[in-house]
């Protein structure tokens, strides 16, 4: 039999009436998106909810960090390359975005590689590239780093404020919380390999599915999910198995721990999670922007009131907050969550009904 | 950020390969996937091959789908 969304939807209905509330959390910022987009929520039952983790990589990026940003794009003499959701994120010192509009020469990539073509090009300028995001880039901004040794590029160097997704999830579901399953992310476990999130099955005692992004593929994990709970059995299971093995993309995990190590790693709205962060193998660490230029770690503030702090901690839903949808909106963000198209709150705003 | 797109590769050139997405095509690095052919249908995130993914299209999670909704019925 060839089954159709509406099967899911079915099961999905016939599998909830046998279980209590559930709370699904997940944790890929194109997962946050995608289900608001295909409308998932209106197709479940009252008492499975789906709720949004840290999974976009804008919305974690602590707001020291974003300041570090604004500090060495507003450098003389510095090109600045990151990926087009970074621009508009503010912190104090203003935003990237803002500095582009003053005059500084801020870039946007759609590869790392672009870093280095720059850099070929500006011999002159110190070109500073903007290494973000999860086990998706971090194995991209080795390759730049790779590359870059290779070629004798002097010029360029890496604000490095890469993440990695497992200890994150160890650190949510270690503490109090409702989350009983976890949707994992498709592409981070396309790099990681899907062992990777077995241990929330067995350290945890939560069922885990890694999912694909189209409709059919996350009712299909949501569906392999409440059955697993259904039958007190959780098990790490890989329901994308088009584009995810077990054990991964060996040459790109290879790479990344040649260039980077494991360290703690401030997440914006959570704090320290000890072991998720990457930072420089001591061989490498003249590729690092935040010693070359000697950037000043800047204490910064959350704004008042704002909720993005529960929200990715799965805690509170975006129209809880005072400000979503009010002074709070995709033009004019107030915090994380609704500054890049994958934060829950801009997701909730675009497709809200 | 975690947007990956899939493609055909119709070229490769050293670590550099063409990938044609339906009708457009745009080159990505494939030092993360060595052993890709011409011809493959690869997963294409920021500028890297990231996965070769598998032909079958689909038939495997319908499988997997299939064992759930007989428990269910």
């Amino acid at each position: 039999m060839n089954y159709q969304t509406e099967d899911l939807a079915a099961g999905i209905r016939k599998l909830a009436s046998e279980v209590g509330d559930v709370t699904i959390m997940e944790v890929c910022g194109t997962h946050t998106q995608n289900i608001r987009r295909f409308g998932i929520p209106s197709l479940l039952p009252g008492n499975i909810r789906l709720v949004s983790g840290p999974g976009c990589p804008v919305c974690v990026t602590s707001q020291e960090d974003i300041a570090a940003a604004v500090f060495a794009a507003g450098r003389e003499n510095v090109i600045f390359v990151c990926f087009g959701d970074m621009m508009r994120v503010p912190c104090r010192a203003g935003s990237l975005e803002k500095l582009r509009q003053a005059g500084r020469d801020v870039r946007l990539a759609t590869s790392p590689l672009d870093a280095l073509k720059i850099a070929k090009e500006n011999p002159r300028k110190e070109i500073v590239y903007f290494g973000i995001g999860f086990e998706t880039t971090a194995p991209h901004t080795a390759a730049l780093v790779e590359a870059a040794e290779r070629t004798g590029t002097g010029n360029l160097s890496i604000l490095n404020v890469h993440k990695t997704m497992p200890e994150a999830i160890r650190y949510l579901l270690r503490g109090e919380n409702q989350i009983s399953a976890l949707l994992c992310p498709g592409h981070v476990a396309s790099v990681t390999g899907s062992d990777a999130f077995s241990f929330v099955a067995s350290e945890l005692q939560r069922p885990a599915a890694v999912s694909g992004f189209e409709a059919f593929e996350i009712l299909a994990a949501i569906l392999k999910l409440l059955d697993m709970i259904r039958k007190k059995d959780p098990q790490c299971v890989n329901m994308y198995p088009q584009a995810v093995t077990r054990e991964g993309n060996r040459q790109a995990q290879e790479l990344m721990d040649k260039i980077f190590k494991p360290c703690d790693a401030v997440w914006r709205g959570i704090g320290c999670i000890p072991g998720s962060g990457l930072a420089f193998r001591e061989c490498y660490a003249g590729y690092d922007a935040k010693k070359r230029f000697d950037i000043p770690h800047q204490e910064t503030e959350e704004p008042e009131k704002c909720l993005c702090a529960k929200i990715l901690k799965g805690e509170k839903n975006p129209e809880d907050c005072v400000f979503f949808g009010k002074e709070c909106t995709p033009d004019n963000p107030v915090g994380p969550c609704m500054v890049s198209s994958e934060g829950s709150c801009a997701a909730c705003y675009r497709y809200r009904p | 950020m975690c947007l990956a797109i899939p493609g055909t590769i119709t070229k490769i050139e050293g670590t550099d390969a063409d990938i044609d997405y339906g009708g457009v095509s745009k080159c990505a690095s494939i030092r993360f996937a060595e052993d890709a052919k011409v011809g493959d249908i690869v997963l294409v995130h920021a500028g890297f091959v990231i996965q070769k993914l598998d032909r079958k299209d689909g038939e495997e999670l319908q499988k997997l789908v299939d064992e759930t909704m007989r428990s269910i019925r």
